[in-house]
């Protein structure tokens, strides 16, 4: 049996995306920018699209940016706040020690400018709270910036309490919502966020685009420079067929999303029940304010690279953290933040589903997983070490 | 169909290895075993283990037609080699961390990987051979049929265990049969350099990088003579190495050589050329492979470090762990740390580490 658990990483296209793209690849290809009828149908695409997100999240649509994906969007929202900030002598930034790189490293390379990097401690469940923020913020705060949802364990964070307390203090607030949107409902007005990033292939749209929203009065430096698209903010000929898959694919998904969460959370519950009862591992994240597709586990005494090739050879697509760190290969640092041990944190399984998933891939999974984690084990001379009481168990 | 881990570094022998292989009919994985983080051992990212040598590895992959995977060992070579690597210098002794990283990474944890994923072999691009020795069903190491590139001084630690499990590809193989290979094959690292020295220090020197390394620098200490004389004052322990005598920041009437370092009392030992030379040389962790023991002085020809011309000895086991070495002419600047290695003609008889 296949299965694609790996739904954290990227998503398989919709059929509704798919076919949004083609014409704008096959027949309207004209440059929105051009004056003659093929590129004012190019343009009024760009306006469709641009509508059709804000409406999904609760913005106008002169507020939506579009950028090349959520790594982008993260980088200009950081690097203008801190710009503005700058600007008026403040320095210090307010963020989480598991954010993403794309905001953990902006807000490392500000550092180097002289920007004081705070990282709020997010305990044992991976999340942070509104007073942690509130007695973090000075008068020299420039930015707040917390993700909406943990790409690698799940946890949804206070995000409309922590907007209020950013707005009550005049803070800029910008939230990365990668992995939220288009799962759990956004509305930036009643959340006061000022800023929000959000990548398409996360929704079941393409790759390579994604949304920068910045509040109207929030000012925005541009990263790419050139011509004058995105209203100055973003030069480079704007991916129409990119945009529009993106916009029906986040429609489609805003129009499902409570039927879609309802499924998936049912899968999840189930997945984490099933793997639950093996030995020695815990469930990472919030167990109940957690995205409706995210699993995340640590199993004692393997390795997360084996287990994924022995899944992987069973037909189960899975990760052991963020796919982006893959280049990496460190021990996640989100799992060092939530304190786990470097040894506890190489036996991460990551565990993502979509409305695609099946409740006989549950089971497949809850079959398989525990077999394969029993084989590793009685490979492992560590595990042979605890079992025998030579070394403790921590999990 | 047989499978095997080919362990591929992005360079062209292990690349070459992987395609050799493929050839042979083994079911292959390609493995990038990924050693340290460039940032935390100051590498600058084109280096060795870096994301480039990654996609290099990658790319020979797909042209071999094998997969190919990136495992992360940086937590076990920091254990077994660079923590290792550190201890020995600060203990006087000058450590050859690649043997350290062969018998711990390559051969140790790379099979208990391959265990996991049921690959029965191993693959590495070194230049040495593998012959069974059809009298003892032992598995013999063998010198690389082209004595220029041979590396099996760095292998003789592997154990019967590991020979029978291992192939060597390019064992019979010229460096530059290797690149006409690669080049053949469209490798996109068929003229990449040789990688040097020690990988995870470049650009500083071993004495800088423990100190960074570490973040406490080795405290200054006298130069002595051989009676015990003060000659001055050195830099910590770990700028020295025996035979060293370039950079002492000495002036005498005649050329001085460190002839040893003691660490307890941190003292570098100055002496003259003569100083250097010794006839018999002591190893621990010894490790033989046609036999288990000595049990009779044996006559080998044998080196004290990689670069040394063999010499004649002979060879007598004074105890369980231990191993004499009596050089029929005496040795220049023989080093405690590095590794003494015997042969009988292209067979290695085992080594250990001098003592």
């Amino acid at each position: 049996m296949n299965v694609y658990a790996d739904n954290a990483a990227t998503t398989r296209m919709s059929e509704t995306a798919v076919n949004a793209m083609l014409p704008y690849m096959r027949d309207i290809y004209g440059n929105p920018s051009s004056l003659h009828t093929a590129g004012q149908k190019a343009a009024e695409a760009l306006l469709t699209a641009r509508e059709d997100i804000a409406a999904c999240i609760g913005a106008d649509p002169k507020e939506i940016y579009f950028t090349s994906g959520g790594s982008e969007a993260d980088n200009q929202a950081i690097v203008s706040a801190a710009a503005k900030g700058r600007s008026k002598g403040k320095k210090h930034i307010i963020s989480t020690a598991f954010e993403h790189h794309a905001v953990l490293h902006t807000l490392k390379k500000l550092e180097k400018y002289g920007f004081e990097i705070e990282l709020l401690d997010v305990g044992r469940t991976g999340t942070v709270t509104a007073e942690q923020v509130e007695s973090a913020v000075r008068d020299d705060t420039c930015l707040v910036t917390v993700m909406y949802a943990n790409n690698e364990i799940g946890s949804v964070m206070p995000v409309a309490e922590i907007g209020a307390v950013c707005r009550e203090k005049g803070i800029p607030f910008h939230t990365d919502a990668v992995q939220a949107a288009g799962h759990i409902p956004i509305n930036v007005k009643s959340q006061n966020i000022d800023m929000l990033s959000l990548s398409a292939h996360k929704f079941h749209g393409p790759k390579g685009i994604g949304v920068l929203y910045a509040r109207k009065g929030i000012p925005l430096v541009s990263i790419i420079e050139g011509g004058a698209q995105e209203r100055g903010k973003r030069a480079g000929t704007e991916n129409i067929p990119a945009i529009a898959g993106m916009a029906a694919a986040l429609k489609e998904a805003i129009a499902n999303i409570e039927t879609n969460a309802a499924k998936v959370t049912g899968l999840r519950d189930r997945l984490i029940a099933g793997l639950s009862k093996i030995p020695h591992c815990v469930l990472n994240g919030d167990p109940v304010n957690r995205l409706p597709g995210n699993a995340h586990f640590c199993f004692e005494g393997i390795e997360g690279e084996s287990l994924l090739l022995l899944l992987d050879s069973k037909g189960i697509s899975a990760s052991s953290g963020s796919a982006c760190t893959s280049g990496s290969l460190d021990p996640s640092h989100v799992m060092l933040a939530i304190g786990h041990s470097h040894e506890i944190a190489h036996g991460s399984l990551r565990l993502t589903l979509s409305a695609e998933n099946t409740k006989e891939q549950i089971d497949y999974m809850i079959a398989e997983i525990p077999k394969v984690v029993e084989y590793l084990r009685n490979m492992s001379p560590l595990w042979r070490d605890k079992i025998t009481g030579k070394k403790q168990f921590i999990l | 169909m047989k499978k095997a881990i080919v362990a591929m570094s992005g360079g062209v022998d292990s690349s070459v290895a992987a395609y050799l292989m493929k050839k042979a009919g083994y079911d292959c994985i390609g493995v990038t075993m990924k050693l340290f983080s460039s940032g935390d051992v100051g590498v600058r990212e084109s280096k060795c283990c870096s994301l480039e040598d990654t996609e290099d590895a990658k790319s020979v992959a797909k042209a071999v037609g094998i997969p190919h995977y990136v495992f992360n060992f940086s937590d076990k070579f920091k254990a077994e080699v660079i923590d290792r690597f550190i201890t020995a210098y600060e203990h006087g002794l000058t450590p050859n961390p690649c043997i350290d990283c062969n018998r711990y990474l390559k051969f140790g944890e790379l099979f208990r990987r391959a265990d996991e994923l049921g690959c029965e072999y191993i693959a590495t691009g070194h230049y040495a051979k593998i012959e069974p020795d059809n009298g003892t069903g032992r598995y013999l190491l063998k010198k690389s049929d082209n004595s220029a590139k041979d590396q099996s001084y760095v292998l003789y630690a592997m154990t019967q265990e590991q020979l029978r499990r291992t192939v060597f590809p390019l064992g019979k193989l010229s460096k530059a049969q290797t690149r006409e290979i690669a080049a053949d094959r469209g490798f996109v690292n068929s003229e990449k350099r040789e990688s040097q020295d020690i990988c995870f220090v470049q650009n500083e020197s071993y004495s800088d990088f423990i100190a960074r390394y570490t973040g406490h620098r080795r405290a200054p200490g006298n130069f002595t003579d051989i009676s015990g004389n003060i000659l001055g004052r050195h830099k910590g322990i770990t700028n020295y190495t025996v035979g060293q005598r370039k950079g002492l920041g000495i002036a005498m009437g005649t050329p001085k050589y460190v002839v040893s370092i003691n660490p307890d009392n941190n003292t570098v030992i100055l002496g003259e050329e003569k100083d250097l030379y010794s006839k018999t040389v002591k190893m621990k962790n010894i490790n033989l492979i046609p036999f288990d023991n000595i049990s009779e002085p044996v006559r080998v020809k044998a080196k004290v470090r990689y670069r040394a011309p063999e010499q004649w000895a002979t060879a007598v086991q004074t105890g369980g762990d231990e191993i004499e070495l009596t050089f029929d002419e005496p040795q220049r600047a023989v080093t405690k740390g590095q590794a003494a290695v015997m042969y009988d003609g292209d067979t290695v008889v085992g080594g250990g580490t001098i003592i």
